[in-house]
């Protein structure tokens, strides 16, 4: 028993999860009686046409939202607004533009209170790690969209989540980059063990990161399927395995 | 090939600037000054020519040597320097108060939108009011003295700042706050760390407005009750015919307005670095 309380941490677990959004006086449901069970320290992903809630799921993980219906627990204990053991990677790199890369990657810290000084020395730590050493004292104007995007993942990684929540966090980079990131966020996420939900769009980004993809649809009738993906690491986008993998996913969708 | 010729290219320009290349730059930073200062210098050899060979009225645009003349005087000899005090006093304390004031309640309204919607109406009602149509009624309520000049320029310097500052924190990206919110962020550190920041470009704004505002309510003032100060030395030398009097208060007057708002200038820049890396 006490093994099993020790080993759990970043677990998730979704309770038939309701939410609706009113447009126009109309009720418009997005996510309906969903259940959902993510282990500690894995990889999953969620992918689904526009509008079908992936970015709703994401925000009612996140605290941003909460649930018409149903509850979100984390390590058993149910969520109540944003939580220390997450961090959210958002679409937007969202730095503050007075502060340098250093000040962006350690404000997350020094906001929860740690010293300015301790805060930084793993602000470094994390800006090492996501390659931008030289940019410590850069400001956000002068970087790329993938460099303010790392500083963007920096700053999540250094409040040491147990969970870590992007949205869409490659969606608006140029083919090149978002490659490059993928690589970046697979081996990132294997480094620091922790648990991480990913909404995207990209299917080949889903396969690539994920150990499970859930796949939420757009009429509200067909219930949300979850696939395994049982690929080797580090994987290989032109394996046959991998080709066939996205394939079937791709026909979820109707896409050939 | 090609990328050969580019490389060695490269490498020949990396040479220390020869006399040719430093006297280019000489000429450059001419030319530029010449842009930008030309036509001001045109203007002025127009007026001091022009006065004195009586192209113009010398009268009533005395030649520009006669108003260096004067201020000279009026500033060394000491006449001046009485106005100019009572001026800057004024001004000064006017200002003070209207940031003083303004920062404050326009960073308090900004926040809560229920005080901002109530206010915003008599804002602007009292905004629209002309400060000089108020001023008979400052003098009444405050008597002739100090009291309802720096008043009078205290109200109309107010609103400028009020409403950059209160514009500042409502244009503050909705994204950032959520970000500090996600991380744990207080009301108040989300406040003291990411609205605080965000609005001061705006607020630099209205600074630079209110300073303007505060020397035009200035001068006003001066002109209409007072016996001091160099609004109404403007004036005094007018109806007196001093006409080379009257410029240098009128110069001395634009001295002040350009001084102010380069230091508001150099402050922005030194409190604003992030903002123009690009210029």
């Amino acid at each position: 028993m006490s093994v099993v309380e020790t080993t759990r941490h970043g677990e998730v677990t979704v309770r038939d999860l309701s939410k609706s959004f009113t447009l126009n006086g109309q009720r418009l449901p997005v996510l309906r009686d969903l259940q959902l069970d993510v282990r500690s320290g894995e990889a999953l992903a969620i992918v689904g046409p526009s509008g079908c809630g992936k970015t709703t799921l994401l925000r009612v993980l996140a605290g941003l939202e909460s649930p018409d219906k149903g509850e979100v627990l984390i390590d058993g204990h149910p969520v109540l607004g944003v939580g220390t053991e997450r961090a959210i990677i958002f679409q937007e790199p969202r730095l503050l533009p007075w502060l340098t890369v250093l000040g962006n990657v350690a404000f997350g810290l020094e906001v929860r209170g740690t010293s300015r000084a301790e805060a930084e020395t793993r602000a470094r730590h994390y800006i090492r790690l996501v390659g931008l050493a030289e940019f410590e004292s850069a400001f956000p104007r002068q970087l790329s969209g993938g460099m303010a995007q790392r500083v963007g993942i920096a700053r999540a990684l250094t409040v040491q989540p147990e969970i870590l929540l992007l949205d869409e966090p490659l969606g608006a980079l140029d083919a090149m980059t978002k490659l490059t990131m993928q690589e970046e966020l697979a081996r990132i996420w294997r480094e620091e063990k922790v648990t991480m939900i990913l909404v995207t769009h990209d299917l080949e980004e889903a396969i690539y990161l994920a150990d499970r993809v859930l796949v939420l649809p757009k009429e509200k009738g067909a219930g949300p399927r979850l696939m395994e993906v049982n690929l080797a690491r580090p994987r290989d986008r032109n394996e046959a395995q991998f080709v066939q993998m996205r394939r079937r996913l791709m026909a979820e969708f109707g896409l050939h | 090939m090609t990328f050969q010729t580019i490389d060695t290219s490269l490498g020949g320009s990396v040479e220390a600037p020869s006399g040719a290349a430093l006297l280019r730059r000489g000429v450059d930073g001419t030319r530029v000054a010449l842009r930008r200062y030309g036509l001001l210098a045109g203007f002025l050899v127009f007026w001091q020519v022009g006065s004195s060979l009586g192209w113009i009225n010398p009268t009533v645009f005395p030649p520009l040597d006669k108003i260096l003349a004067a201020t000279w005087t009026g500033v060394v000899g000491g006449a001046l320097l009485d106005d100019i005090a009572i001026s800057l006093q004024r001004s000064g304390l006017a200002f003070a108060a209207a940031v003083g004031l303004g920062i404050p309640l326009g960073l308090f309204m900004g926040q809560i939108r229920a005080v901002e919607q109530a206010l915003d109406p008599i804002l602007q009602f009292f905004r629209q009011t002309s400060a000089l149509a108020l001023y008979p009624v400052f003098i009444l309520l405050l008597g002739l003295g100090e009291a309802s000049k720096v008043f009078v320029i205290f109200w109309a310097t107010l609103f400028p700042i009020l409403l950059a500052t209160i514009g500042g924190v409502m244009e503050v990206d909705r994204k950032l706050i959520e970000m500090a919110a996600t991380f744990g962020a207080s009301r108040a550190t989300i406040f003291r760390r990411v609205v605080l920041p965000a609005s001061v470009p705006s607020i630099f704004v209205g600074l630079r407005l209110s300073a303007t505002t505060a020397l035009l309510l200035l001068i006003a003032a001066e002109m209409i009750g007072a016996n001091r100060g160099l609004g109404f030395q403007v004036m005094n030398a007018q109806y007196n015919f001093q006409i080379p009097q009257m410029f240098a208060a009128i110069l001395l007057l634009a001295a002040l307005g350009l001084t102010a708002n380069a230091l508001l200038v150099t402050l922005q820049r030194r409190l604003c670095r992030w903002a123009d890396l690009s210029h």
